[in-house]
């Protein structure tokens, strides 16, 4: 199976969605307009484009603090997102969650999540009730090198191996948890090494190449579809900005990010699709300008919403 | 004395204690090379080394349960879990291990251990960063549960803490970082069960934990004017808990409101209202009455959250209330 011309074509609109979002999102949070905290998926949009191009509406995924990338790149409203982020009546979770929180289960999206190592077993718990319902949806997991070290991913991983159930684990191979590198977080070189450990597939990809990504998750996607169990895929990748808004990564060197920088995942595929003819000047200035259109409705959508009333504190709490 | 910020006191006492003691070491997320989430921890991996000071991978359950047997091996860890939020992932080695050790045991291990930890709203944290769960670690036997509301507080608390022979809880709210006050340099202690009046009145007793203190004592100023007294005690450590100041200023007083940022059902505050009304019941001229959280989580956007947190005016309401 192999991408098509309007997939190529997508995947980079898609990843060129994230990092405009992504940058207005800094560019407003320094602005005060943004409270509490937001992480920024800079750099890896490869990851979640690549992916999420193998699912439909009715696959499932689980996100992390950094989700903004996986929310769109699963089809999430960024008006909506924006609106949340904002805090606002009119976001996704009614103002309630805010960034490490946005959630949209009518399109399987399970949710970013607050706590590193949360998601794992949420995603084998959604590919549970798919493989029980004889239907083949599937869950994936996005999850990064620091999430990797919880007991919780482990004991997904290995729940997941003994039931064959139709999961992938995408690992955000980002070099770094916070300030923690993975020199001195993991002993072993790959992150996908440890799949010998449940007896399932461990492949790693250059997670800055999105059709690499893409290729990957196929396989991974189609044999979970197929009934054949889980897999791990291990994306390398960096993020370009702090781990969050704010933080001034005095633990990582300028000469590395520069590095990467080289490797952008944008440019790359731009590249590519100039070089297959697929896109010209004229054709990639009109995307960014559609997207940026809608952008900024989102931002003025988020603006004039209201504040949720506090009458609705105590709603939501139970069923 | 010099002035230090709350979060300059909690490092302070680490160098005095790790100074005297080479048994005690540092562990958690982000605490060496980056300082601490909060900037607690900053600059002592320069000061005490990588063996001292260790960055760990985030696995909160490991963190508390290394912690747990290193300090029954003969260390004396002082551990950070970067929101109280995350004791979810950790909780089992933190009150089945640590905490019932000793008990079923027969009394042969010792667990001298440390745990601190951020809580509290008021940033924007959203859910999973930003709950009080103060009362959680009450309803544990074997934990002692530390919350202090000053510079001054935090630094002789987390002294004793360190020194105590038992597995502690020591709950650092994140408003209270950045708050000065005077600290004397060089070790001092503050025993635990001992709480604090940090206003002494006639009329009613305000009950009131970490920041909430100053929020006590915000209200005191403005009723003082109304010619209202109040007498604000902070009990400092809420497992041991100092019934007997409690007692003796409700005695004084006759009317008791407890605030606390936790949700009020089931928290610290059910706990005190309950033994206050089994030792002094006949001194009480009206019911007592709690001043504290929603029962729902924290919510992110800023007018929820503002409403969430228990207010001044709050306070002085029900404090209307019980003069009524
Ligand atoms: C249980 C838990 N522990 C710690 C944290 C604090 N924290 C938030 S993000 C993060 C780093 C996560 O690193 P990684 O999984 O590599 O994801 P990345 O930020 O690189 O995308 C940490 C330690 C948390 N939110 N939850
Ligand atoms: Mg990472």
């Amino acid at each position: 199976m192999d991408l098509t011309n309007e997939q190529l074509i997508q995947m980079y609109t898609t990843m060129v969605k994230i990092r405009t979002f992504e940058n207005r999102v800094a560019e407003l949070f320094a602005d005060g307009k943004i409270p509490g905290f937001v992480h920024l998926y800079v750099g890896e949009e490869a990851v979640a484009t690549g992916v999420c191009e193998n699912l439909t509406d009715k696959d499932y995924i689980t996100s992390t603090h950094r989700g903004h990338g996986h929310l769109i790149a699963k089809g999430g409203d960024i008006k909506k997102m924006m609106a949340e982020l904002f805090g606002k009546e009119t976001g996704y979770c009614k103002g309630k969650g805010g960034s490490m929180h946005i959630a949209d289960l009518d399109l399987g999206i399970m949710g970013a999540n607050g706590i590193v190592g949360g998601g794992p077993p949420l995603a084998s718990g959604a590919a549970l009730a798919c493989q029980y319902m004889g239907n083949d949806n599937v869950a994936v997991c996005f999850f990064g090198d620091g999430a990797s070290n919880q007991g919780t991913t482990h004991e997904a991983m290995n729940m997941a191996a003994c039931w064959k159930l139709p999961v992938v684990f995408i690992n955000e191979n980002n070099m770094y948890g916070i300030s923690c590198c993975t020199t001195k977080s993991m002993c072993v070189p790959n992150i996908a090494d440890r799949a010998a450990g449940y007896d399932i597939p461990g492949v790693v990809v250059d997670g800055n190449d999105a059709v690499a990504v893409w290729e990957a998750a196929a396989e991974g996607i189609n044999r979970a579809r197929q009934g054949k169990g889980p897999s791990l895929i291990e994306c390398k990748t960096y993020r370009h900005r702090g781990h969050f808004e704010g933080d001034p990564c005095t633990y990582r060197d300028d000469a590395e990010l520069e590095e990467w920088k080289e490797k952008d995942p944008i440019p790359r595929l731009e590249q590519k699709l100039l070089e297959m003819e697929l896109l010209t000047q004229s054709k990639i200035e009109k995307i960014k300008q559609e997207l940026q259109k809608d952008l900024t409705a989102a931002e003025q959508f988020a603006e004039e919403s209201p504040y949720p009333d506090i009458s609705g504190l105590l709603e939501d709490v139970y069923t | 004395m010099p002035d230090m910020t709350f979060a300059e006191a909690i490092k302070d006492a680490h160098v005095v204690e790790m100074e005297r003691d080479p048994n005690i070491y540092i562990a958690g997320e982000d605490v060496g090379v980056f300082g601490g989430c909060f900037g607690v921890t900053a600059g002592l991996l320069d000061q005490f080394g990588e063996k001292r000071v260790k960055d760990t991978t985030i696995t909160e359950s490991a963190i508390v349960g290394t912690a747990v047997g290193a300090a029954s091996a003969g260390l004396r860890p002082v551990i950070e879990l970067m929101f109280v939020d995350f004791i979810g992932v950790a909780l089992d080695q933190l009150y089945n291990q640590a905490g019932k050790m000793k008990y079923m045991f027969g009394g042969k291990a010792k667990i001298p251990m440390v745990m601190r930890t951020a809580c509290g709203a008021g940033i924007g944290a959203a859910a999973q960063h930003s709950q009080c769960l103060e009362a959680l670690f009450m309803h544990l036997p074997g934990l002692k549960v530390v919350m202090p509301s000053t510079p001054y507080d935090a630094k002789g608390l987390l002294i004793e803490a360190i020194r105590d022979d038992n597995p502690v809880v020591f709950l650092e709210h994140k408003m209270l970082y950045a708050m000065e006050g005077e600290v004397p340099s060089g070790a001092y202690t503050i025993p635990f069960g001992q709480a604090d009046i940090k206003r002494q009145g006639k009329d009613v007793t305000i009950v009131a934990t970490a920041n909430m203190v100053h929020t006590a004592l915000g209200a005191a100023e403005k009723l003082a004017a109304d010619g209202i007294s109040l007498e604000v005690v902070d009990p400092r450590t809420l497992y041991p808990l100092d019934g007997e100041t409690i007692f003796e200023s409700v005695k004084r007083t006759h009317r008791l409101v407890i605030l606390h940022e936790e949700v009020k059902f089931a928290g610290s505050g059910a706990e005190i209202a309950a033994q206050v009304a089994e030792e002094a019941f006949d001194y009480l001229d009206a019911p007592i009455l709690r001043v504290a959280a929603p029962f729902c989580p924290v919510p992110f956007s800023p007018p929820l959250e503002k409403a969430y947190i228990p207010s001044e005016q709050q306070l002085i309401d029900a404090v209307k209330k019980v003069m009524a």
